[in-house]
This record gives structure tokens, sequence and C-alpha cells, in this order.
């Protein structure tokens, strides 16, 4: 089945209206040209036959005066004979000569209109013939186009001494125009062919040109539904028509999208951390209880003192583990209130020695930019877990001989602390699960790290953005600084 | 001093033009054989001669009768009819008689009238009022069946010319026609295409041939001398030439007996119009 002309592509369908477009220009102007010319033949043959009219009119007096039928007949059939006749550039296709009661004195075609009869029985033209011979203005030559009829007539009485004693009735087939007609026509014909072969291909040229950016936009908002282009792949019109407005606009959707989209992940990685929050909180809060009692019981025990030394093993061991399983809970569990004072440039440094002794071990170069002055109301031990976890992380994925940085800096209204490295980087599947407990992806990590870092900044109300490609990481964590009490 | 100028007024007329007067027979569209036959005339008469042509019969009967001209070819209904005024020259001899027929003709498509009396009702073309075969003729058979043209056809008209009868019952102009047989023979020999869009319908009896004749006052020397021209063309080539483009045998001298039938019918038509009433 042939595609319908709606369903066609722009590409074609901009090339095939701007063709249909340059035709029909085409055929007007043909037209419009061929109708002006087929008046001015029109105007022509109306003046010269109306002065033939009128010459022929005056001669026919005598004859009609005198009855003289033959030199009638003669005369009328003059201008058919007289080939290279001035008068006549079309030659005339019937004359007939009525008499004073509309009868036929005599025709060209006898045979058609003989001596005496009623024309009109031969042709209803004579009617409307008739009708323009009642009504002579002046006794001038009349123009009669009959309805309905392929014919021209002039009517031109025959007067004598102011009475009129016939009419001449001079009629032209208006197919006589045709060989002059067709010869415009084929002129026509050809300078229209030339001027659409010179048209089409310009118009088929910009059509395609137009459809261009349109297709581009079409396929590129093909591909949405299955994901959103990035910025490079769309291509649109750069320009301030309605082109480039449409693929503005369209980039601008894009962007929405894509930001839409960025969000709609972020909540749902934030609802689930908050909800492993709640859930480790929770049992936390369920174990430290009876951890509690139990070490309480063995401390309480020792002080009775036993000398079984199996007792003693026993009892130390299950306090180590008891121990053990306190500290995970400790660090699973985000301390909510830590008595700490204001963060000042010193806190940062010292977090820095820190770190350096750990980079040095692992030759990792270390850059570090501190743009802390004075003290910030931000509870310093808190920074200083997060920028202490954040750095060792880098120092650990920057490798031998990796970079890595830190740089803490702050505005009225925020501190921010951006941590980068280069080395292994953090693949797109995983970023969702980054900041979640016990993911770790490192020999001796407990991949709690991160978790902790998170919990803290949630605390102090900040935010976190990771940016992982091939070696480049950065962590970007922006903190409110507690507005100073006046 | 009389004989003097008597003689000076001899060779004056010696010297003057013959004027010869023609008729719209067939000759009238023919300059080339006119000029041939004027310049064989002028050297067998040794004296230039002068054709005069008219558009009616009328006019050349009425200038012989005032002497314009000394000589003409006329028909044979004048001359019966203005015999006191003229003499007869010469009779041509038409394939080998000095006689010919007057034709009824209609348009080819006509196949079945047989007589001028069948063409009631329709338009007719005579064509000279003054011919016998063009006119007289046919106004004599309808004479006898006590009709005239005017009563009898829608419309008739005249044409000055057989030729154009024969072109206007061609062209269905009219749907008959009167017109000198040897005309539409000649018109058959030498313009066939025409002729054929006509038929013959009706043939006439023999009636003397259109003759040559002289004003009744001409001399008798130069009557005789062109006597003896017309008659002697026969007998020689250039004359014999003429002859056959004229589509003619010769001339012979003839008698007002061969004009006797014209003369019967002239009288007979006559009669029926003054009968008729105004
Ligand atoms: N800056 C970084 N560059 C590359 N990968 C990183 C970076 N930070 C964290 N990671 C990845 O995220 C995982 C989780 O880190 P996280 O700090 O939570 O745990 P850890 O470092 O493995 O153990 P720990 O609890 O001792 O910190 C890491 O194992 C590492 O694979
Ligand atoms: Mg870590």
């Amino acid at each position: 089945m042939l595609p319908r002309l709606r369903d066609l592509s722009l590409r074609y369908k901009i090339p095939l209206r701007g063709s249909l477009l340059v035709l029909v220009t085409a055929a007007a102007v043909t037209l419009s040209l061929m109708f002006r010319e087929y008046d001015q033949l029109r105007d022509d043959l109306i003046a010269s036959s109306a002065s033939m009219g009128r010459v022929l009119a005056k001669t026919l007096v005598t004859p009609l005066v005198h009855d003289d039928v033959w030199r009638a007949f003669e005369i009328i059939n003059s201008p058919f004979h007289a080939s290279g006749h001035e008068l006549a550039p079309q030659t005339a296709e019937i004359v007939t000569v009525l008499d004073s009661r509309g009868m036929v004195y005599v025709s060209t075609q006898p045979t058609q209109y003989p001596i005496l009869a009623d024309p009109m029985r031969t042709n209803r033209d004579f009617s409307e013939l008739q009708h323009a011979i009642d009504h002579y203005r002046e006794f001038e030559p009349t123009v009669v186009e009959p309805l309905r009829s392929d014919k021209l007539y002039v009517v031109a009485p025959i007067v004598s001494d102011g009475v009129q004693l016939g009419s001449l009735v001079i009629g032209y087939s208006k197919s006589a125009f045709a060989p002059r007609f067709y010869a415009i026509a084929k002129r026509a014909g050809v300078v229209t062919l030339f001027v659409i072969a010179v048209l089409l291909p310009a118009s088929w040229y910009w059509g395609q040109r137009f459809a261009r950016p349109l297709m581009n936009l079409a396929r590129s908002m093909e591909q949405v539904s299955t994901r959103i282009p990035a910025e490079a792949e769309v291509r649109v019109e750069e320009s301030r028509d309605e082109m480039g407005q449409v693929g503005a606009a369209y980039k601008a959707m894009l962007q929405e999208l894509r930001e839409k989209e960025l969000l709609k992940r972020e909540i749902v990685v934030s609802e689930r951390l908050a909800a492993v929050g709640r859930l480790s909180a929770g049992i936390a809060h369920e174990i430290n209880n009876p951890l509690g009692g139990m070490l309480n019981a063995i401390n309480t025990f020792k002080h009775h003192g036993s000398d079984d030394p199996v007792t003693v093993k026993t009892l130390s061991l299950l306090e180590r583990g008891l121990l053990q399983i306190r500290d995970t809970v400790a660090a699973l569990l985000v301390e909510a209130r830590i008595e700490s004072h204001p963060l000042t440039r010193q806190d940062i440094e010292d977090t820095r020695t820190l770190v350096l002794a750990d980079a040095n071990g692992k030759s990792v170069r270390f850059e570090w930019e501190n743009d802390v002055v004075g003290a910030l109301q931000i509870p310093s031990t808190l920074v200083r877990q997060i920028l202490i976890n954040l750095m060792l992380n880098a120092v650990d994925a920057a490798g031998a001989n990796g970079v890595a940085s830190g740089h803490v800096y702050h505005d009225s209204r925020d501190l921010h602390i951006v941590v980068a490295n280069n080395g292994t980087h953090i693949p797109p599947e995983r970023m969702e699960y980054l900041f979640e407990p016990f993911s770790s992806h490192r020999a001796g990590g407990h991949g709690l790290g991160l978790w902790v870092t998170y919990q803290v900044i949630r605390q102090l109300s900040g935010d976190v953005a990771v940016a992982s490609e091939p070696d480049h990481t950065s962590f970007h964590v922006t903190l409110p600084l507690e507005t100073q009490p006046a | 001093m009389l004989s003097m100028a008597a003689l000076a007024l001899r060779a004056n007329a010696q010297d003057a033009a013959v004027r010869f007067g023609l008729t719209p027979v067939f000759l009238d569209d023919h300059a080339g054989l006119l000029k041939a036959w004027r310049a064989y005339l002028e050297s067998r008469l040794g004296r230039p001669v002068q054709f005069v042509q008219r558009g009616t019969y009328r006019e050349i009967s009425d200038m012989l009768r005032r002497d314009k001209l000394d000589f003409a070819w006329i028909c044979g209904y004048p001359f019966v009819r203005w015999r006191r005024w003229l003499r007869l020259l010469a009779v041509p001899l038409y394939r080998g008689q000095p006689l010919y027929r007057a034709y009824l003709i209609v348009p080819a498509t006509d196949t079945t009238t047989r007589s001028i009396l069948d063409l009631r009702g329709k338009v007719f073309a005579f064509s000279d009022p003054d011919s016998n075969s063009g006119y007289l003729y046919a106004n004599y058979r309808l004479a006898q069946a006590d009709e005239r043209p005017a009563g009898f056809f829608s419309k008739s008209f005249f044409t000055w010319a057989h030729r154009k009868v024969v072109e206007a019952v061609a062209a269905v102009l009219a749907q008959g026609g009167s017109v000198d047989g040897y005309v539409w023979d000649t018109l058959e020999k030498f313009s066939p295409e025409l002729t054929s869009r006509t038929r013959v319908a009706d043939r006439s009896p023999e009636f003397g041939f259109p003759p040559l004749v002289a004003r009744a006052s001409v001399t008798h020397a130069e009557f005789d001398a062109m006597s003896r021209v017309l008659l002697g063309m026969a007998s020689d080539g250039e004359g014999q030439d003429l002859l056959n483009r004229l589509n003619l045998d010769g001339f012979t001298p003839g008698s007002d007996g061969l004009f006797e039938d014209i003369d019967r019918m002239m009288r007979a038509v006559d009669r029926s119009d003054a009968a008729a009433p105004a």
C-alpha cells in the first residue's frame, strides 16, 4: 500500500509542496498571459472586422437598392478571395446579408442560409443578433457574442439616406483563434518549463534544508521515550526563528527532564537510606539495652572475683565479643548530640596531618587547600569525621602514585568540602547504593565510612553530591552554617 | 474643297480604330485571348482594333445603335429586337453548326429536376435580360405555362454573365439557372471543377448562335474587310489557334432565318408580359 500523503516525511512533503506552488504559480502566470493574449486577439479581430463591416456595408448599399443579389454575393465573398486583405487578419467564417425583415438576402454559405430563409432556423445565434440589429446605436457596427456559441459576430447596418435596408452579419469561429492561441500557449509553455526547471531544484533544495532541523528534532524526540538523549546528541537549529525557538525549547525541556530524573533517583536513594537508617537505629537500640546489661553483669562478676581460670577466660572472651558488637552498633548509630566546639581552621589542619601520614604510606600525592578563617558555627567533631572519611577513601581509591585533593571553604551561608581523586572510579550502577552500609568494594574495608558520613551530613541538614568518571571522582559536601546569634 | 474634306475624312476613318463591342459571354475574363485576337484582327485588317467591353448586353446594343461601335458580338435576342439598326456580319460555327442551345442547370445535388417548371418557389439565376439562352428562352417556357418569373420563383436575379450563372448554381445560391449551352460546354472543357458542381437538367432546341453584327451605317468596305477576316480565320493556322481557344470551328455568313425561332419567342413573351397585370 502506498503511504498516505499526509504521512509522508517532511523531507518530501515540503519540497513537494514547494514544487506544487511553483507549478501552480507557473500555470497561473501562463493562463493569465494566455487570457490576455486571447483578449488582445479578440480586440484586434473586433476592431478589424468592425472596419471591414463598415466598408462592406457601404459597398452593399447599391446592390441592395438595385436588388442585385449576385453583386451582393460577389461583395460578401470578396474578403474570402482577397487573401492578403489587410482588414481581415482572421478570415471570417460566414458573411450574411439580412434584409430589412431579418430574412437572408444573400449569404456566403447559401446551402445553410438560402435566400429568403429565416436564419434562426439554421442558427439560434441569430435571435441574439436580431436583438442587436433592432438596437443599433447610431448605425454603428456591433459585436455580439451569443452565449453558448462558439462564434463571435459583427453586425453592421446597411443604411442609405438614414433608411436601414438590411444588415450585414460577419461571423467568426472562435476556433479560428486556435492556431495563434496555441502558438502563444506553446511559447508560454516553453517559458514555464524553463522557469520550472530552474525553480523546482531550488525549491527542492530549500525544502530539504527547511525540513532537516525538524527531522533531527523528530528523531531525537523519538528516543526520549526510551532514554533522555545527552546534550551532545541533540542537534537543533541555532537560530532565532521559530525553528530555533522550538529547538531551544526542546533542549530546555530535555534539561528539565534530566534534572527531574536525577531528582527522582536522589529521592529514591535518600528514602532508602532513611529507611535503612531507621532500621539500623531500631536494631542498635534493641541490641544496646541487653548489651549494656550483659557487660554490667560481666563487670560485676569480675569484681566479685573468681579464680577459675576457665571462667575468667570465658568471661573475657564474652566481654571482647560483646565490646566488638557495641563498637559496630555504635558505628551504625550516629551520635545525635555530641558536645562540640565551633569549627576552627586548626581543626581542619589536624585532620590533614592525620591523613597525610596515610597518604605518604601509600605514595599518594596529597593536595590541600584550606580557606577557613576564624570560627564557624558548626560542630567541629562531626566536620572532622566527614573530612577524615572522605579523604581516607580518596587516598585509598587514588592508589600508588595517585593524586588526591581536599578543599575546604565557606561563604556566609555554607561550608563546602570538596574531596577529589583519580584512580579507580565508582561505576554508575553502584552509585545508587554508595551510601548504604556494608557496601565496601575494597579489601579491608567495612563499607561503613560513607554510611556514617551520610548520616552525619543529614544530621547537619547538609547535602552531598558525587561525580565519578574514569580517573576522576569528587565528593562535594555542603553544610549550612548555623546563623550566628547576634 | 468639299471633296478634299471628304477625302481627309475618309483617310481619318481608315486610320481610326475599328471599335468592336464584346458582351460578357465567357470572353469577359480572358484578357490574354482577347489580346491575341485583337492583334490578329489588326494584322489582317491593317487597322487598329479596339475591343469595347461592357457589363451588360444592353449597353453594347445601345452603343451599336448610336454608332458608337462598328461591330459587336451580341446575342440572337438583341439582334432580332434591334434588327433594323444592325447588319448580320457572321455567325460562329459551333460543332460545325451555327447553332447552340440554352441549358437549364441545377446544383449537382439536385437529381430530380427535369424542367424549369419543376423549380416553382425556388431561387433562379438569369444571366442577362437581353440574352436569349440566359433569359428569353426560360421566360418563353414559363410564358407557355402562363407563368412569369416574378410569380413563379421565390426570387430571381441576374448575374450579367453566363459563367457567373454557373457559379451561382454551383454555390447553390440559386437552385436553378439558365445558361448558354456553348458557355457551359466550354467551361466543362476548361474548368470542369466548376461545371461538375452543376447538372444540366434540360436542353433547349437549337437556336442561331449569338451572331457578330455591324451597325447598319458601316461602310461596305469596312464590312467586307471584317467579314473576310472572320470567315478566313478557319483557314489559317493563327486563326485556327484562336478558334480553338474560343472553342469554335469558324465563322459563316449566316442568315436571318437562323434567328426566326428567337424572334418568335420574343413576340410570345412580349405578348405574355403585356397581358400580365401591371
Ligand atoms: N573517593 C573514592 N574513590 C573511589 N571509590 C570510592 C571512593 N570513596 C568510596 N569509594 C568506594 O566506595 C566503597 C565504600 O566506601 P566506604 O568508605 O563506605 O567503605 P570502605 O572505605 O570500604 O570501608 P570503611 O568503612 O573502612 O571506610 C569503597 O569500598 C570504595 O570502593
Ligand atoms: Mg572508607
